[in-house]
């Protein structure tokens, strides 16, 4: 899991599919094609993430950013490619992998408390039948206190706020003890406070060693959150550090030259795309 | 207890006997149907849970509507191989096939068709009754059809009931309970956020295909008791009652398989005490009472809970 900083980092075209066969990277894609009915969605993708960086997943609307998220979680089936997990098929790795969807799909009238939501990252510990300890809860309560929840465990999920509902989300993805955190827009109508206290317990993450990849939305923020970016429109585009990927010329390749700001003070590209 | 019977004010007669019949004193058989009943109506109260979270309830409606040619199907095929044509678990193993197969046409009309789910039930559900309410007149005029009493299936019907026939329920009902408790993790899992189950390694198809078999098995095992018509209402009835009352799963899973249970007991209880009763209503009838109290009664989200909230948030908002 410690970073391999001897690799060189080509910036463009996305790093090729054989340097993401080592045991240090936590998620390589080689060659993956999805196609929902006859447009694919995602094409001929390879991209290698980088262990303990915070990555996010950035292009225009319809470029497959989700897609490529559940298709290496197995979620959508691709046509083609392969993913591999520090070097091991993805079935094997599961449980060091956490995912935040969006929460679009969820619904809200469910019987379930925000500590029951939390208890369900714990699936693979309590199994079928065994019993949900005091240490359990302890635990859950914990993960709820990271993202300053503890004193909502008891409401019903519909009664919390959007912001509340994605912070229960991001500590459910806590209590599964994960080495690689994928989270779908987690900022997406979260309100300020909230978007803070995510990206605290996402940097708090890659501190101790954690992987993070995000999809995310807003270009503005991009350098402020992120070490690395991911740009893709359909196709890779380029993988690398904030510094160097988030450029201008990447930009507008994922972008179709639209982008009319520099990205640095891009505060308004998120509403024009 | 006593109070849900008090309300239907039966005769002095029927009174004693329905005492009788609730502290089981009707005899081994009488005994033995009621508690198959209770079984039966706590598996469907746990059963119903996942299907109304998933939001396939009418699925359940199409296929037990479905098993109907099944049922019909599998007398004739015993008369003609020379048997009884009302041996139980054969007709219970036609109604099971046409209802596995019934479950498979509104799942292949709804992915193969631009039908929606809604319009494939719909479809499944009539197509498959009307051609078991046509076998069901075709064997009324063989000869061994005349008393065959195949038409109970429709409305259910405890009375004749045989000894081996109960005990087939009550062990089949008690089965279904206990595999329902036993997946029910996986199940919550993948009713509440599917994408996060199958990322999580776990099969959702499967799960999914698991509910609807266990609604399945509920259906074929309640043709007996409660019909093919009215066990969708056992299935749906005690889960939504109970929803009135608890925010969690496990509370949900327990109050629902106890609102069922006491509907099958309390039904078939009273059945025992008018034969000419038809025992699937009756039980109907007992859960939606049960639901209607749990409607206006339930803390928090109950109807006068609700108003009572209402007006106390209203009352210093008038001072204003």
């Amino acid at each position: 899991m410690k970073h391999d900083s001897t690799r060189p980092e080509p910036v463009r075209p996305a790093i090729p599919a054989t340097a993401g066969d080592a045991p240090s990277v936590p998620l390589a894609i080689s060659g993956l094609t999805v196609s929902y009915g006859d447009m694919p969605a995602v094409n001929d993708v390879s991209v290698a993430f980088r262990s303990g960086a915070m990555t996010a997943i950035i292009g225009p609307n319809g470029a497959g950013k989700s897609t490529l998220l559940k298709s290496a979680l197995g979620i959508v089936t691709p046509l083609s490619g392969q993913v591999t997990c520090w070097g091991r098929p993805l079935a094997r790795q599961r449980h060091r992998i956490a995912y935040v969807p969006q929460r679009a799909a969820i619904d809200w009238e469910f019987p379930a408390r925000a500590l029951d939501v939390v208890l369900m990252g714990m699936y693979r510990e309590l199994g079928l039948l065994r019993r949900v300890r005091a240490s359990h809860l302890a635990r859950a309560m914990s993960c709820l206190a990271r993202v300053g929840m503890e004193d909502f465990a008891d409401r019903q999920i519909g009664r919390l706020s959007g912001g509340q509902q994605q912070r229960v989300f991001l500590a459910r993805a806590l209590a599964q003890g994960a080495d690689l955190y994928m989270l779908d827009e987690p900022f997406a109508g979260v309100d300020a406070a909230t978007e803070r206290a995510i990206i605290a317990v996402l940097k708090e993450i890659v501190a101790e060693g954690g992987t993070v990849i995000a999809v995310h939305h807003d270009l503005a923020t991009v350098p402020g959150y992120f070490d690395r970016v991911f740009l893709m429109n359909v196709h890779a585009i380029a993988e690398g550090p904030v510094a160097t990927a988030f450029s201008r010329e990447n930009l507008d390749l994922a972008y179709g030259g639209r982008l009319a700001q520099d990205p640095a003070g891009a505060a308004g590209a998120r509403d024009a795309y | 207890m006593a109070g849900v019977w008090r309300k239907t004010r039966p005769g002095q007669r029927g009174r004693a006997m329905l005492t009788d019949a609730l502290l089981l004193q009707l005899g081994y058989n009488a005994t033995l149907v009621t508690l198959g009943a209770a079984l039966l109506g706590a598996a469907a109260g746990v059963t119903g849970v996942f299907l109304v979270l998933g939001k396939r309830a009418l699925v359940s409606d199409a296929v037990s509507h479905a098993t109907l040619p099944g049922i019909g199907l599998a007398f004739i095929a015993m008369v003609m191989a020379g048997g009884d044509g009302r041996a139980l678990p054969g007709l219970l193993l036609g109604a099971a096939a046409a209802a596995g197969l019934g479950l498979l046409c509104v799942s292949w009309l709804t992915r193969r068709t631009r039908l929606g789910e809604d319009a494939a039930i719909g479809a499944v559900l009539s197509v498959f009754f009307g051609a078991g309410v046509v076998l069901l007149t075709v064997i009324q005029t063989m000869s061994a059809g005349r008393q065959a009493g195949l038409e109970t299936f429709l409305l259910g019907s405890t009375a004749g009931m045989l000894r081996s026939d109960a005990l087939v329920i009550a062990l089949a009902g008690a089965l279904v309970l206990a595999l329902v408790l036993a997946l029910r993790r996986p199940m919550t899992l993948a009713a509440f956020d599917p994408d996060f189950a199958v990322a999580r390694g776990l099969n959702v198809r499967r799960i999914d295909l698991a509910a609807m078999g266990l609604a399945m098995a509920i259906t074929v095992i309640g043709l007996k008791i409660v019909g093919l018509i009215l066990i969708v209402a056992l299935l749906i009835i005690p889960p939504v009652a109970a929803r009135f009352w608890s925010d969690r799963v496990d509370h949900v899973l327990a109050l629902s398989g106890l609102l069922g249970g006491i509907s099958g007991y309390g039904g078939a209880a009273l059945s025992a005490t008018a034969p000419g009763l038809p025992t699937g209503p009756l039980i109907v009838l007992l859960s939606f009472a049960l639901f209607a109290l749990s409607l206006l009664a339930a803390p928090r989200r109950g109807v006068l809970a609700t108003l009572l909230r209402r007006r106390r948030a209203v009352a210093p908002g008038a001072g204003r």
